[in-house]
């Protein structure tokens, strides 16, 4: 075992790995299932100097993330689903105004208020464009607190690569659930990048004012800012897609899931494999951009696909535009709080291979 | 080698720190491990649950849905735990507190009394830790052996003269099987 392995929640590793990607500040509302994050973030940024700020609320959290990002600093939010719903306004200004941010749900139940416990309820609002208007931005969707905190970390890197919020789509179990951690290195504030079209800092540099705004009134100017937008978004999708296959090549029948679902297929996997029967997992880490032509490819390798999630079928949405309905697509899911177990997960593939 | 173990008990009975020590012990162990706590809304006196798993590979689910061994702490614990144990599983019953018998007779059930081994070492608060070295008599899972170096970064320094009393508790609960 590595000397540097830590037990930790995956809402502390979160946190731990923010500070060391060089989060200068936080912004954040308590909610559960992620109130050990803001708990680690008050302790631990104050601790180093930076900045931490309970806000009144999460709308106007996601505001103070706003201010700070066109600043240039790096920053942060998190919080769970019904305040995500919340920050919503926050992040399409934010998509309009290209702010790299970190946003993390920890998701729960609902819709509504809801209930505490896990759930991937959230997936068209993460991956579609949550508040107004014409943008998207990153989701990466981690399975373990190992990759929680890796995605983490990376995320602000990604940010400040592409000049957008991404997000941290968790739930309640990640969140909760502690496993072993190797944390990645901390960064020197120093080496950060530096950002040219930051507000500030002009008693230093003299330069002229940069406008850090998502307003713009012309609406030629904004047609063509929203397609320079989307060009980025082509690069994009060529560029940051994430996933991982498991035992694909041999399945009968692949499960397509993220997030705690990949972690229960996998367990049905070992569990079909001792019953003579071959499973595989596609498991998108990327949400946005969702890894559409790897699916269409094991489409037309005549594989069939079981979408499993924490919700009514969401993802099963982008499965199904993905293979274009030359495979097909069966949707099994479990919600309101309720993780399906490996054993329900298995029964579903045997039903539908008739075997 | 995979251990998946179901704990349940009331608030206050330590079925947390006995799931979270587990699984750090084992850990130190070199193995893989996951840890999940689930528990009601209640400050106090609801049931506590933990599902702990230990393996010697990357590990799937991390929730237990078929125990390879229960601890069932209380009285309230037994139907919940009896609902989801496998067949032939061992289930670990603190029989101070649980006076009933399971009504599974497909279950290695092994009753050990906690609380009263736990009063005879100086602290009821100790049942967790004399459950956890019976735990780990019977499974074999987690050796328990790097627990005293656990102990010693889990608790403050304060309550470092608390710790042969836990290490006590353990030896009675290995010598309980």
């Amino acid at each position: 075992m590595p000397d540097d392995k830590r037990l930790m929640k995956g809402n502390e590793a979160i946190g731990e790995a923010a500070i060391r990607a060089g989060c200068r500040a936080y912004f954040g509302y308590p909610i559960t299932p992620q109130n050990e994050l803001t708990a680690y973030m008050a302790k631990h940024m104050l601790a180093r100097k930076r900045t931490f700020i309970q806000a009144e609320s999460e709308v106007s959290a996601i505001n103070m993330v706003y201010g700070a990002a066109a600043t240039g600093a790096r920053s942060m939010t998190s919080s769970s689903s019904p305040g995500i719903s919340l920050k919503q306004e926050g992040i399409s200004y934010a998509c309009g105004a290209d702010l790299p941010m970190v946003i993390v749900n920890v998701a729960r139940s609902g819709p509504g208020l809801g209930g505490i416990s896990p759930s991937q309820g959230d997936y068209f609002q993460s991956t579609r464009g949550g508040g107004h208007g014409d943008y998207y931005h990153l989701v990466l969707a981690p399975k373990s607190v190992q990759e929680a905190a890796d995605l983490t970390y990376e995320a602000f890197d990604l940010a400040d690569r592409w000049r957008m919020p991404v997000m941290i789509l968790a739930d309640g179990l990640i969140g909760q659930m502690m496993e072993g951690v190797v944390l990645p290195p901390e960064r020197d504030l120093a080496s950060l990048p530096r950002k040219g079209w930051a507000a500030g800092h002009q008693a230093d540099t003299h330069r002229p004012n940069n406008h850090v705004t998502s307003i713009n009134l012309v609406p030629a100017e904004l047609e063509a800012l929203n397609r320079k937008r989307f060009a980025r978004y082509d690069e994009i999708k060529s560029s940051e897609l994430r996933f991982e296959e498991v035992n694909v090549e041999k399945a009968d029948l692949v499960f397509v899931a993220y997030g705690t679902s990949a972690r229960v297929c996998l367990g049905a996997m070992e569990a079909a494999k001792r019953a003579g029967l071959e499973l595989g997992l596609f498991r998108p880490i990327s949400l946005w951009p969702f890894p559409h032509a790897r699916l269409a490819e094991l489409a037309a390798k005549g594989k069939r696909f079981l979408s499993v999630e924490m919700s009514m079928g969401q993802m099963v949405e982008d499965v199904r535009l993905a293979v274009e309905g030359k495979a097909p697509v069966d949707f099994y899911g479990r919600c309101g709080g309720v993780v399906p177990t490996e054993e329900e997960v298995l029964a579903e593939a045997r039903r539908l291979l008739g075997k | 080698m995979t251990e998946k173990t179901f704990i349940a008990g009331f608030g206050g009975q330590g079925v947390i720190s006995l799931g979270q020590l587990w699984v750090y012990c084992a850990m130190k162990e070199g193995l893989e491990v996951t840890f999940f706590p689930f528990y009601g809304a209640e400050k106090r006196g609801g049931v506590a649950r933990a599902s702990v798993i230990v393996s010697d590979r990357e590990i799937a689910s991390p929730l237990v849905t078929s125990p390879d061994s229960s601890v069932v702490m209380n009285i309230d614990s037994l139907p919940i735990c009896e609902e989801i144990a496998r067949p032939g599983s061992a289930f670990l019953v603190n029989s101070s507190l649980v006076k009933a018998d399971p009504k599974r007779k497909d279950l290695k059930v092994i009753k050990i009394p906690c609380n009263e081994l736990a009063e005879s070492i100086g602290d009821v608060k100790i049942a967790n830790m004399v459950m956890m070295g019976a735990l780990s008599k019977v499974t074999g899972a987690v050796k328990l052996d790097k627990l005293e170096a656990v102990l010693r970064s889990f608790f403050p320094e304060a309550k470092h003269k608390f710790i042969p009393m836990n290490m006590k508790a353990i030896e009675a609960g290995r010598a309980a099987i």
